[in-house]
């Protein structure tokens, strides 16, 4: 496929899309996993030339609930992005959804999502709770719905295609002024859940806010990070993934590749930009080439993974 | 006439009375009763609120972005509030109390109560 060509299929899919990032698909290629954007694949899907066994697709920050200008209808936008995902051509082994399921963690909300989400073909969902889904005054609307994988804890790992996912919350023990929080407990758990595997296993993180720190003054981080990177490092591929940014932000580090998902309901402003992470509105004619055709990361080879950033503008 | 128009003062005075009363305003009260706190641009505003026993403050979000007002200490704990939505909590006891956005939790401030 030309670079044209690729190019055309990017269009034609975003086009698809209006709103919202569809989702993030990753890829298993030489041992090592790449995310790309899920646009991009289906377009490599069509022609028959997918670059490796789909493992499982990133979905993030849905947001059902949410109906201001930045998008009014949220639900429409997610609708596109499982439609998507069940048209690619092989299907991924699972999907995982990094938080913000709800806006308000109201009872309508997560179960409005939760039909939406037995629209997927592939039926194996991993979540995580974002900050928006544990704000009842009992945090039980996203525990009683999803909580079983944890035993309500929040955090869980299990496997799949030899690869070992770890699903951790850092957003249930904010201290005020903060970032986001993991806690010894979870910290102890995740040491003793890695302890004894192989180095070659490829680990799979994810939680809802960036377990990087971003931009601090608006809490884009996780406070005690630095603690979990340790039993990390030893591993010979570590993908960390987040959402609640709603954008893409990468970061290479070692064996370990940080990557922030879009979110399929709302853009946000990069950091720094406002007064806060408002939900950003933008001329409508204007969301293909901010949502556009995201950063995309492409292993050309199975050593070396290379970035390329790429718009629709 | 003259003893019936006196009652009448009398009467209306009394009701003034007790509407007062009623109103449950101490003898010399200086402070409202009622206080507000407005959420805009990330921020509670004032941040920082000094009240009498008894007072109920209202804070109002004015963000497009929901927040939330949660004690420290889990004394309250407002749920997510959305654009234009509000949360009361009266404050019986003296004290300092403070609060934050548990959506945002850069998002601080302070009920004193005297």
């Amino acid at each position: 496929m030309s670079d044209n060509e690729l190019f055309q299929s990017r269009r034609a899919a975003l086009r698809c899309m209006a709103y919202g990032g569809a989702g993030t698909l990753f890829v298993l290629a030489g041992g090592v996993l790449t995310p790309m954007d899920l646009a991009t694949a289906g377009a490599y899907d069509k022609k028959g030339t997918a670059s490796g066994k789909p493992l499982f697709v990133q979905i993030s920050d849905t947001h059902i609930g949410f109906n201001k200008d930045a998008n009014p209808d949220v639900s429409r936008t997610l609708t596109q992005t499982i439609d998507i995902v069940n048209g690619m051509a092989e299907q991924p082994g699972l999907i995982i959804h990094t938080g913000d399921i709800s806006h308000l963690s109201r009872p309508a909300e997560f179960d409005q999502a939760q039909q939406m989400f037995a629209r997927l073909r592939t039926t194996e969902l991993h979540t995580v709770p974002g900050e928006h889904d544990t704000q009842d005054p009992t945090v039980t609307e996203y525990f009683n719905r999803f909580g079983k994988a944890s035993a309500n804890r929040g955090y869980y790992s299990f496997d799949h295609a030899g690869v070992h996912f770890v699903a951790l919350v850092n957003v249930l023990q904010f201290k005020p002024g903060g970032l986001g929080t993991l806690g010894p407990d979870q910290l102890a758990w995740v040491a003793a859940d890695l302890n004894g595997r192989s180095s070659s296993t490829p680990i799979v993180v994810f939680a809802h806010m960036p377990l990087w720190t971003i931009y601090e003054p608006w809490g884009w981080g996780t406070g005690d990070a630095d603690q979990l990177m340790a039993p990390l490092r030893r591993f010979g591929s570590v993908t960390v993934l987040n959402g609640h940014i709603h954008q893409i932000v990468q970061k290479v580090e070692g064996n370990m590749t940080f990557h922030t998902a879009r979110s399929t309901a709302y853009p946000q402003p990069v950091a720094g930009e406002g007064a806060g992470p408002s939900p950003l509105k933008v001329p409508s004619d204007q969301l293909p080439s901010m949502l556009g055709v995201t950063s995309v990361s492409v292993v050309r080879h199975p050593s070396s993974m290379v970035m390329t950033d790429t718009t629709l503008a | 006439m003259i003893i019936g128009k006196i009652r009448t003062l009398h009467a209306v005075a009394a009701a003034r009375l007790v509407w007062l009363l009623a109103a449950g305003l101490p003898a010399g009260a200086a402070l409202p009763d009622s206080a507000q706190i407005v959420i805009k641009d990330f921020m509670f505003a004032p941040d920082s609120v000094k009240i009498k026993a008894g007072t109920t403050v209202t804070w109002s979000n004015k963000d497009d972005e929901p927040h939330s007002v949660v004690s420290d200490t889990g004394l309250f704990r407002s749920g997510a509030k959305d654009t234009d939505e509000t949360f009361s909590f009266r404050f019986d006891k003296p004290g300092t109390y403070h609060f934050t956005c548990s959506i945002h939790p850069k998002m601080v401030g302070t009920i004193i109560v005297e």
